[in-house]
């Protein structure tokens, strides 16, 4: 019993700051010490992994819509800041990401890293990462969310500007600029919200409970909060990325290295689409239902935009890049539902997401690093020069294109039937023709993703390579992809895995719009 | 004047509480004591006068933590010079940021060819009108300490004497600065024309209660041009650029935190005390001033190639960010003073921390050109960690101290209703720290991410007192980005009512 004490009080706050914690070490060791910064930097992550799996076991599977293991310290009393933190459904699938990709990032790294080398640097840069990563699933006061939420930032800047590719210098600024004018038009609206729920707390919780009675009093304008959550929506809307603010991500994939593309795809996204689930629905429900329409819209353009996108392009790593809209798109379809079952499907998409799309990143790095180009005319025969690494890209390839029996497909599908029955009044008409629409996105995703796999892995290798001996999967790669491979496929075929954490949260919430009339 | 004489001949000795302006007494002994050391120690030993300097700022801070201990509120002179918490929090800052100011200038002074004694006498005494500025209460008393922290900063300004851009930013910042003292004072002197006394406090209960005869309101608003110079607000700002590039770079640091901090303490005391019922002509004189000065600051530092010249107009565009929660002072008066005493004293410990590495960098370099930083990150990778800290805290990026600072400014200008005029004013600032954002990261830029240009990687020395003032900076700028300690002591600034 002593034990879950201990876990309820400082588990949490265990888990997000022993990364930072082992960032701190790695400073003060000498930078020519590699092996010590690579042992310090996994170890530090699997231990805040070992933490997080205590957490999980621990964490009351049968009550997941009530936040658990809570925190609630005082911190900066003047502004009525709180450290709030806690989890729940919602929460645990996306920290259990997390806390999976980072060390596979980590042992990825091993032998990979990228020019200018600079192993210090680089973990140092993936572990304050991690805590910004972590920090945001489980900050449940809205300035400490903001906090986590901008502490990601700064690192994702200087990896994609220090080791990408021949662009980054213009990726790494158009995605800090781009983020963080969406974060001062949400900073607003985090304020706007507080002042006119009263402005005792910034507890998330709280701030719901205060315009929701506001609301019942009648004497909230709808336009206010309106205005408020399009704050909001900018915030989250540019992370995800929704059309049209999409235009830093195919920079930033394609220009990042391998392992920032990984940790941008599999977690830093779902920042976004996290926010609007946590933050903005529950807060602000009545001005969600005005804007559900339009957020339907974007989603659904996304999709269809990604998708021609990626037929359009000619480098594997930016047509990945582009399948993301898409499949974020998906994500803020079911998002724009307002129903349990879309939002079930959202959570669910955003961890399949996390884990194909970080894992086809891992294999266009690994494809990169054997023929030093990703040009996709330029690459053929894959299958007959590196077998393994060609069967996983086709394996993920089918994963990402929502093969059933694989995770990809819970994602989508639910998705596209969610839109049937949108919730909370919705126009069922509208949202009809948005299902449709995105089913044509999942043919034209099937389309983008075969092409791809049957232009890189059929057929014989390009004459400048065939004489070159290609190295199949090597130790590192396999460590750090099994696990992920194996959860596409256990998640794929058992995906209540995650649905029954998720459901009691997004029942919760899908009942706040399906009551939002009486 | 005829009231005393009325009194009679008899001399009454006036009560004076000699603990109340301790610090200043502290100060001034130790200002004594610099000019006697310089005067008696032989030329090869003058190493220690930065030392008695630094010393005796340090010393001075002792009275101030006496007075906030005690916590009792004391007026002198007839209420004209005030110690409350307000004054104590910004003495302890101007000490504490000259102690600062001290460790820079320590070996930039001792190994250029400068006049050493003068130069800590001149900034002490320039410090002393500081910490008495942060008590005045009186426009007698705002005007001596103005032009005591002042006249020491012009010839600060022009101490490189031999270099013509420091006779540039010496003559340029003296003319300027007695323009605008003449144009605030024939502004004072209308305000006391109208109001019969000098004390704040009087104005306020006479012409600051809604007496709009339009001399008034021109006294008002050329008393507050007047410091609009001295906080370098668009479009006032012309001096800062050339001064700051040609003044000796711990001046430069000097002139950009305390100077302009001093500029703000003014401000606030007269629009708050003196002014209170006049925000129909200081909040919206404030609104276009923030909005003009954060734009114009930020649009213009994007063009800037010279890191000195950068950190200029960065810091125009700062000043916009503090003057901000003024233009809603008619409806929040306690979430604006509380909001730019919490900006300044995080300002003070991010900008000083920036022109510290600037000196630490120039060391090597000897250039202020933001392409000789190229490739800093492969030979001094500290320092490099430290400058993009000290940006990306100047941006607001959390959990930088900065971020505190622009989040107490928008939360003054939305709180306790959302006005139209706040919430615009807030969205100007969200663009504004956008466009901000892409200067910073450009200098971070080159240093991560751009090849060394003469390919020299010797590493950096940083001396001792260098490495102080970092240390310091950084420890602060982090602690209060991630503590409550910068709103608390925002928090507890509050002026001695009227």
């Amino acid at each position: 019993m002593e034990n879950n004490d201990f876990l309820t009080d400082w588990g949490i706050s265990l888990m997000v700051f022993l990364p930072l914690a082992g960032a701190l070490i790695m400073m003060l060791l000498p930078k020519a010490e590699e092996a010590a910064h690579k042992v310090v930097a996994v170890g530090a992550s699997l231990a805040s992994a070992a933490v997080g799996i205590a957490l999980l076991a621990d964490f009351d599977y049968d009550n997941a819509e009530k936040l658990q293991f809570v925190v609630d310290r005082s911190w900066i009393d003047v502004i009525s800041s709180r450290y709030l933190v806690g989890i729940d459904g919602l929460s645990v699938p996306l920290i259990a990401l997390t806390l999976l990709i980072t060390p596979l990032v980590i042992i990825y790294s091993w032998n990979h890293f990228p020019a200018p080398h600079n192993p210090k640097a680089f973990l140092i840069l993936i572990l304050v990462l991690h805590t910004g990563m972590l920090g945001t699933f489980v900050a449940q006061d809205l300035i400490l969310f903001f906090v986590f939420f901008e502490v990601v930032l700064l690192p994702m800047y200087f990896m994609i500007g220090v080791w990408g590719g021949e662009q980054r210098q213009y990726a790494a600024i158009k995605f800090f600029l781009y983020t963080l004018f969406g974060s001062a038009l949400m900073i607003v609206s985090f304020l706007a919200v507080f002042f006119v729920t009263g402005g005792d707390s910034f507890s998330m919780v709280e701030l719901a409970r205060g315009v929701a009675e506001r609301n019942a009093a009648g004497d909230l304008a709808m336009s206010t909060q309106v205005l408020i959550f399009g704050g909001m929506f900018m915030g989250f809307g540019i992370k995800v990325p929704m059309f049209p603010f999409h235009t830093w991500l195919p920079d930033a994939h394609t220009q990042a290295p391998t392992q920032g593309s990984v940790i941008l795809a599999a977690v830093l996204l779902k920042l976004g689409t996290y926010g609007f689930i946590r933050v903005a629905l529950p807060i602000l429900p009545e001005a969600a239902v005005e804007w559900a329409p339009y957020i339907g819209l974007l989603a659904v353009i996304g999709i269809i935009y990604g998708a021609l996108g990626c037929l359009a392009q000619t480098d594997m790593k930016r047509l990945i890049a582009f399948s993301s809209v898409a499949h974020m798109g998906f994500v803020m379809l079911g998002i724009a539902t307002l129903t349990d079952f879309g939002l079930n499907a959202a959570v669910f998409g955003m961890v399949a997401h996390g884990l194909i799309t970080g894992m086809l990143f891992f294999v266009a790095g690994s494809i990169k690093e054997r023929f030093h180009t990703l040009e996709i005319k330029r690459l053929g025969g894959l299958l007959l020069q590196a077998p393994k690494l060609g069967w996983i890209l086709g394996f993920t390839t089918m994963a990402s294109l929502g093969l059933p029996g694989l995770a990809g497909f819970w994602g989508e599908f639910p998705a596209i039937l969610s839109a049937y029955n949108p919730g909370a009044d919705l126009s069922e008409e509208l949202f009809r023709v948005y299902m449709v629409v995105a089913a044509i996105g999942t043919v034209l995703a099937a389309g983008y993703l075969l092409w791809l796999f049957q232009r890189t892995a059929f057929g014989t290798p390009n004459d400048e390579f065939a004489d070159e001996h290609i190295h199949d999967v090597h130790g590192s790669e396999w460590l750090a992809w099994l696990p992920m491979l194996l959860l596409v496929l256990v998640l794929g075929v058992y995906p209540d895995l995650i649905f029954q954490v998720t459901d009691p949260a997004m029942d919760a919430l899908g009942h706040t719009f399906a009551t939002l009339g009486d | 004047m005829l009231s005393l004489l009325a009194q009679g001949t008899e001399f009454v000795r006036p009560d004076v509480d000699f603990h109340a302006f301790a610090p200043e007494l502290v100060l001034t002994g130790a200002i004594v004591l610099v000019l006697l050391v310089d005067l008696f120690t032989p030329a090869s030993s003058r190493g220690v006068v930065p030392q008695v300097a630094g010393v005796g700022l340090l010393a001075a801070m002792v009275p101030v933590l006496t007075l906030a201990l005690d916590g009792t509120d004391r007026s002198l002179f007839g209420g004209a010079y005030a110690v409350d918490n307000f004054a104590l929090v910004l003495k302890a800052l101007f000490l504490v940021a000259g102690y600062v100011v001290v460790l820079l200038s320590t070996n930039y002074i001792a190994e250029g060819d400068y006049d050493e004694g003068e130069y800590y006498f001149l900034l002490l005494s320039s410090i002393l009108g500081m910490t008495v500025m942060a008590s005045s209460r009186d426009l007698i008393s705002i005007f001596v300490a103005l032009e005591l922290l002042s006249i020491p900063a012009y010839m600060l300004a022009g101490w490189r004497k031999r270099d013509l851009h420091g006779n540039e930013a010496g003559a340029k910042y003296y003319l300027m600065g007695v323009f605008a003292s003449a144009v605030m004072l024939y502004g004072m002197s209308l305000l006391y024309g109208f109001a019969g006394s000098t004390l704040l406090s009087d104005i306020g209960a006479t012409i600051g209660e809604g007496d709009t005869r339009p001399l008034v309101t021109l006294g008002i608003i050329l008393v507050i041009v007047g410091f609009a110079f001295k906080v370098s607000a668009v479009p006032f700002h012309t001096w800062a650029p050339d001064t700051y590039e040609g003044a000796p770079t711990p001046i430069t640091a000097f002139l950009a935190v305390s100077s302009k901090a001093a500029g703000f303490v003014a401000l606030l005391q007269l629009i708050l005390v003196a002014f209170p019922g006049r925000t129909d002509v200081v909040g919206p004189l404030m609104w276009v001033l923030a909005a003009l000065t954060m734009t114009v600051g930020n649009l213009i530092a994007l063009r800037q190639t010279n890191i000195v010249r950068l950190l200029a107009y960065s810091g125009v565009a700062q000043a916009g960010f503090i003057l901000a929660p003024l233009a809603v002072v008619g409806t929040n008066p306690d979430g604006a003073l509380q909001a730019i005493i919490t900006y300044l004293l995080i300002y003070a410990a991010m900008n000083l921390g920036a022109f510290a590495v600037v000196l630490a960098v120039a060391r090597k370099t000897r250039s202020a050109e933001i392409s000789t930083w190229g490739g800093l990150f492969e030979y001094a990778p500290g320092l490099t960690v430290l400058m993009s800290l000290f940006l990306f805290s100047l941006a607001g990026i959390p959990p930088l101290g900065g971020w505190l600072a622009k989040f107490v400014v928008f939360r003054s200008l939305l709180e306790p209703d959302l006005t139209a005029g706040g919430v615009t004013l807030a969205v100007v600032v969200g663009v504004n720290s956008v466009i901000a954002l892409y200067y910073y990261a450009n200098v971070a830029r080159q240093m991560w991410m751009m090849p060394n240009p003469d390919g020299d990687r010797t590493p950096v020395r940083i001396p001792v007192s260098l490495g102080a003032a970092l240390t310091l900076s950084i420890g602060v700028t982090v602690a209060f980005g991630v503590t409550n300690l910068a709103t608390r002591f925002g928090d507890l600034a509050h002026l001695l009512p009227a």
